[in-house]
């Protein structure tokens, strides 16, 4: 593309996805006006809902709603049927082969700490090392931080600490939630693999945005949250090694996750229920499913070229905005722009954006210690999905120049 | 925008861009940090407490219009006060924000952030210099959080 064409007004260039069609799917959008718009920018926080979702969730209630792997009535084997065919759709979504299993959880914060402490208890040691990045979201930071406290065991940070033979597992964010960064998680599976080092992806900003496929990635664990991919809160996955899962004592225990109890002891059911302890989110893992249906209909690629468009789009807006500081350059980005205006700091910028409609996350994003590094304290923060297009960017700078003089 | 009017006060943008009794006191008597873990604002009080009046006061730090602006008036209007007297103020300005109750006229200029309470999210924004305050001169010296 020359200079002069990437300057060329939206309505010039085209998405590769049909917006209004898609808004029609999810009726937040469509219960709202041009006198009462809606133009959501937070995707990175949750997602919104298609109506497949909801009518998913819904069928669920209201058809067949009963406790799964228990009921020996037609309504209960419905349900256990359709929630073991969400884990497998889910499962496939993401590659998910004959030597993985998938568990459902109650989003990447359970599955992190799932495999933080039941992993952690079984193979940490004192000495031993736990590798992360200091882009890492609070919650694969801080339940890496109680298993090392109770092993003895240390934290590292990739950019200071290299791999050695102490090193024991590496947890990396796969897309930064703040900067949208994309890490080369491949490329650090495979030095964790050098050093004989487990490792574990933060998929919960990669799996809704990019074609995911944990076979090739080549990770021992990988976890994500539904709600960020068009699916209902309460519902996320971690997907593992069998072999490593197996190991593996229970993180929960209750009903469900066990085979046989006695007074004094048990034995686990197997990998995955061995997991899931208790009546699960069932019609929230049914939602999942439909929501996995709906995203493989639009088809990933697709999806992941509309959101970097639309991102080249705002990426370009913004910097031509002399009061506009944007965080983050990363060669390799997803759909999320953190940014700050001079003279108006993000909460008070989130205020006033909200006035016209427009909803962006303003604060420190779940990850403190990269914005010390940064010396900043809070930003505003844009994360774009299939729903959004160039006007939605229009109006965002247009309400950020709105705003600017309203401050002044 | 106009209903935000109400909130963006003409005075609280002027404290805003220029904050009255910006800085640091060298020589404090008492001095204390606030944080809000939510949002990540940050401010610092240095006071100069004689007697049992308050003779001087400075904050710094980073935050949103609101929380600035709040720092920045509590300065002017605390200043001279004695320390039961700003303990008065403090439940006065949190009925203020919370319900928008005025009261009797105690709180003089103060009353231009009445407009906090229609946002709630805000109203940690608005107290932060204010549980600051009442931590130092209660000589806590824990860091003032509200969340
Ligand atoms: C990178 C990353 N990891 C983990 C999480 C936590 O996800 P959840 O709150 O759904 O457990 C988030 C969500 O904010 C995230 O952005």
């Amino acid at each position: 593309m020359t200079e002069t064409a990437t300057l060329e007004p939206p309505a010039a260039r085209t998405l590769p996805l049909d917006v209004e069609s898609t808004r029609n799917d999810f009726p937040i959008f469509r219960n709202r006006s041009v006198e009462n718009p809606f133009t959501y920018l937070d995707n990175a926080a949750t997602s919104q809902t298609p109506r497949q979702v909801v009518d998913a969730v819904e069928a669920y209630y209201t058809q067949y709603n009963a406790n799964v792997h228990r009921s020996i009535y037609a309504a209960g084997e419905e349900a256990t049927e359709a929630y073991e065919s969400a884990r497998e759709r889910v499962g496939s979504f993401i590659g998910a082969g004959d030597s993985h299993a998938v568990v459902f959880t109650r989003g990447t914060t359970e599955a992190i700490n799932l495999v933080a402490y039941a992993w952690g208890r079984l193979n940490l040691r004192e000495g031993d090392e736990i590798l992360l990045t200091e882009m890492e979201h609070h919650s694969n930071l801080v339940p890496w931080q109680l298993t090392a406290q109770q092993a003895g065991a240390s934290l590292r940070f990739i950019v200071e600490a290299c791999f050695s033979e102490k090193t024991r597992i590496v947890s990396v964010i796969h897309q930064s939630n703040v900067f949208g960064t994309i890490n080369n998680v491949h490329k650090i599976t495979s030095l964790a693999k050098s050093v004989g080092a487990v490792t574990l992806i933060d998929a919960a900003q990669s799996v809704p945005h990019l074609h995911t496929d944990v076979s090739a990635l080549d990770c021992d664990f990988l976890a994500f949250s539904g709600h960020k991919m068009l699916g209902p809160t309460g519902v996320g996955m971690l997907c593992g090694r069998t072999e490593l899962l197996d190991q593996m004592e229970p993180f929960l225990a209750g009903g469900e996750m066990i085979r046989t109890v006695s007074l004094d002891s048990s034995t686990w059911n197997d990998v995955p229920w061995k997991f899931e302890a208790g009546t699960p989110n069932i019609a929230q893992a049914i939602g999942l499913g439909a929501a996995v249906d709906y995203l493989s209909h639009l088809g990933m690629e697709t999806i992941h070229r509309h959101e970097a468009a639309v991102t080249e789009y705002a990426l370009e807006k913004l910097e031509e905005m002399p009061e506009v500081t944007i965080y983050g350059s990363a060669p390799e980005r997803g759909g999320v722009v953190a940014f700050n205006v001079d003279g108006v700091h993000p909460h008070d910028l989130s205020q006033l954006l909200d006035r016209d409609g427009i909803a962006v996350r303003a604060g420190h994003h779940c990850a403190q210690p990269i914005m010390d590094k940064l010396n900043v304290s809070a930003t505003a923060r844009a994360s774009f999905y299939l729903y959004n297009d160039f006007d939605d960017v229009d109006r965002l700078t247009e309400s950020i120049a709105s705003s600017l003089e309203f401050m002044s | 925008m106009d209903d935000l009017r109400e909130l963006y006060q003409e005075v609280i943008l002027d404290h805003n861009q220029n904050p009255q009794n910006f800085g640091r006191l060298e020589a404090a008597t008492h001095s204390g940090d606030g944080y809000n873990p939510l949002c990540g604002d940050r401010l610092s009080l240095t006071l100069d407490v004689r007697g049992d009046s308050v003779n001087d006061i400075r904050f710094s730090g980073s935050g949103c219009a609101i929380s600035k602006a709040s720092a920045s008036i509590m300065t002017t209007v605390v200043k001279g006060k004695t320390v039961v007297e700003t303990e008065s103020l403090f439940d006065a300005f949190h009925k203020l924000v919370t319900t928008g109750d005025a009261g009797d006229g105690e709180l003089g200029k103060l009353a231009v952030m009445a407009g906090v309470h229609k946002y709630p999210v805000r109203v940690k924004c608005a107290t932060l210099a204010w549980h600051t305050l009442k931590n130092c001169l209660s000589g806590k010296n824990e860091v003032a959080k509200t969340e």
